[in-house]
């Protein structure tokens, strides 16, 4: 069983909601980076979403586009990122996602970097701008090497190919709660309850809401509506913040901290 | 091999195409999809673009035996074809037609594009104003810079531009920032992608409505020398206005077609938009293609004097004719195309427009034999460039003094 399974498992044992922090690896340094994994990790995150920088985020709002601007700076590499997993997972078991764009997983090569993340510590993969339709060549490979792949169900997805993400999607489902780029919202769409519902009629499997949330009320709404909550940019806008301070990655967990109140 | 079956029904040209776009976007282009193939045969739809084409673009084109360019070049003889006449003073026209009667069809109210040169954007925000529908244009701000009097064209049409600063602040960044857009609007806005790149199906959309121009020029060949061309030459930026040339003639295994990639500063100085030169195959902006790439499958910036011409992809069926050795592909530098763009000007007085001249600055250096019948795509006039060639020619003497 992976460790993503796993922790969905015992949050639904103890009868509470997951929280799932996104942070953009190298912003601003990989060293901070390996030092927040590890601060969010004690403060009792569930599952952690490493974002890999690409110079074209296409999916992504401004916040994390100036993340990815900022770890391109020193060329943050999908092989630097393997080797602070590598440190982080000789002391820690977190369940940690990577998030991707496709180029720079395809540039690597798709069976050495399945190979190469499963061997680092990585439990599961998000390809963003890579819909089942287009996996059938990857998907097999990411199975092989016991690594999660996680799908987006969005709120424009039609019924008609729920099925087959629901169906391919392991680990969990991850649910984009608004159309649009990533970011934070005010107001959260009403709809998602409805379709994370849906969602729930046609499998077991957990699913997790992200894109918008950005306070503790939020978190508190929508863990209600699914079995996890995501949160990115309102965690990335603190790193900009702090990202010179040496004690950064301890204030960027004192936030999430604040976030994580409401689930525990 | 037959050409004209791609794209398969998964939008791919061999292993080239495809639909690599975040969930949000699939339905979207699904719609487009199913209603564009719902309506590509249709009669009253066919019969609403031909009428369009006539009346609103001015097409047929006209195609032009530049004799005097030809007497200079000293080889065979060389025709232009005229898209720089139609309305707007580009071929982009041809496509932003197809696409906003689609997405009426779909009824979106809203209208986003990307645009390099400005062309596209200009052709887009003139058929938003022809049926009243709000329309916002991305355009990077090293464009607008070099731009500025198709910026002022677009919002004389009621257009609002609006400038990107991200990355290289040129056409790839644009299309991030429209598809950026189309993701948070997409229920009630279309994307009017104006090049033959991006997710399926829009390289098959706008190549389809592109090809009005090489079948025009096929008959009209026909009619002045009494058989095919022997080859066919034009740019290629994202690819439109050359599959649009060439798609007609894929199947006519006589006819010899070339595509002429930005060559910047030269491919040896790394600041250019060659994408066969110096790219390898990636995933970009919804498509596998040849894409300029760093080795860790970062996209590169691109350099090249034409704006139209400065992306780091290229078209997903372009890169399959690459492969299949059906089209070649070659480069022209800034210069050689400048070189061009002047002499094209003193010798046909026809000002081109400097993604053209780079065209014509193919054949400059590779002089067709004498007795055979080239066709140049003259893809758009130079009006917009007049000002930046202005600029460029001072600080050329600048420098000579």
């Amino acid at each position: 069983m992976s460790r993503i399974v796993e922790i969905f498992n015992s949050l639904k044992v103890k009868n509470r909601k997951g929280f799932i922090a996104y942070i953009t690896a190298g912003d601003p340094t990989l060293e901070f980076t390996e030092n927040l994994i590890q601060e969010l990790s004690c403060i009792g995150v569930d599952i952690l979403e490493i974002g890999v920088p690409f110079s074209d985020p296409l999916a992504d709002g401004p916040v994390i586009q100036e993340a990815v601007e900022r770890a391109l700076e020193h060329n943050t590499s999908i092989s630097h990122i393997f080797e602070i997993i590598k440190r982080v997972r000789k002391t820690n078991k977190i369940p940690l996602v990577l998030f991707t764009y496709l180029n720079p997983v395809f540039q690597y090569g798709i069976e050495n970097f399945a190979k190469d993340a499963s061997d680092a510590g990585i439990d599961g993969v998000l390809i963003l701008d890579l819909p089942p339709e287009e996996s059938l060549e990857i998907y097999p490979v990411i199975m092989r090497n016991n690594l999660d792949m996680i799908f987006i169900v969005s709120p424009t997805t039609e019924n008609s190919r729920l099925d087959e993400i629901v169906r391919l999607s392991t680990g969990f489902i991850y649910y984009v709660s608004h159309t649009g780029v990533t970011g934070e919202q005010s107001n959260i769409d009403s709809e998602i309850k409805k379709n994370v519902n849906f969602i729930k009629s046609k499998t077991e499997k957990p699913v997790a809401i992200g894109f918008g949330v950005s306070n503790p009320e939020q978190v508190k709404q929508v863990s209600g509506y699914g079995d996890a909550v995501v949160v990115g940019s309102a965690i990335v806008r603190r790193i900009k913040e702090y990202r010179n301070d040496p004690l950064g990655p301890k204030k960027v967990a004192n936030f999430v901290n604040d976030l994580l109140k409401p689930l525990r | 091999m037959k050409h004209t079956i791609f794209p398969d029904s998964k939008g791919y040209f061999g292993q080239y195409g495809g639909r690599f776009v975040p969930e949000l976007l699939m339905s979207a282009l699904r719609e487009l999809e199913q209603t564009y193939l719902s309506l590509k045969d249709d009669s009253s739809f066919c019969a609403e673009i031909s009428r369009l084409n006539a009346t609103y673009i001015g097409r047929p084109t006209p195609l032009y035996c530049a004799s005097r360019l030809s007497e200079y070049i000293g080889g065979g003889k060389i025709y232009l074809k005229r898209e720089d006449l139609c309305h707007t003073g580009a071929h982009k026209i041809n496509n932003a037609i197809g696409q906003i009667l689609l997405a009426l069809r779909m009824k979106k109210k809203r209208i986003v594009a990307e645009t390099g040169a400005g062309q596209h954007g200009v052709a887009t925000a003139t058929v938003a104003a022809k049926f009243g529908v709000e329309c916002h244009i991305y355009m990077g701000t090293e464009d607008i810079r070099r731009q500025s009097l198709n910026v002022f064209r677009m919002q004389l049409l009621g257009t609002k531009v609006i400038g990107v600063e991200s990355g290289s602040k040129t056409l790839k960044d644009a299309i991030n920032e429209a598809l950026r857009d189309w993701v948070t609007n997409v229920k009630t806005t279309h994307y009017i992608l104006g090049s033959v790149c991006g997710p399926h199906p829009f390289p098959m959309i706008v190549r389809d409505f592109q090809s009005v121009i090489g079948r025009e020029t096929r008959q009209q060949v026909l009619d002045c020398e009494g058989r095919l061309p022997d080859l066919l030459v034009a740019c290629v930026g994202g690819g439109s206005n050359s599959i649009g040339l060439f798609y007609p003639f894929l199947n006519d295994t006589e006819v010899k077609m070339i595509g002429v990639e930005a060559g910047g500063f030269g491919i040896h100085t790394g600041k250019h938009a060659a994408r066969f030169a110096g790219g390898k195959i990636g995933v970009f902006q919804g498509a596998k293609t040849f894409v300029l790439q760093n080795p860790q499958g970062q996209i590169q910036e691109t350099h090249s004097v034409s704006a139209g011409l400065d992306y780091s992809a290229i078209g997903p069926e372009h890169s399959f004719l690459h492969e299949t050795d059906r089209c070649k592909y070659v480069s022209v530098t800034d210069d050689e195309a400048l070189q061009a763009f002047l002499l094209l000007s003193e010798l046909e007085g026809i000002i081109p427009a400097l993604e053209s001249a780079h065209a014509v600055a193919y054949l400059l250096k590779n002089p067709p034999p004498k007795g055979t019948v080239t066709v140049v795509n003259l893809s758009g006039r130079g009006d917009k460039d007049v000002l930046e060639v202005q600029r460029l020619l001072n600080e050329k003497k600048g420098k000579n003094v």
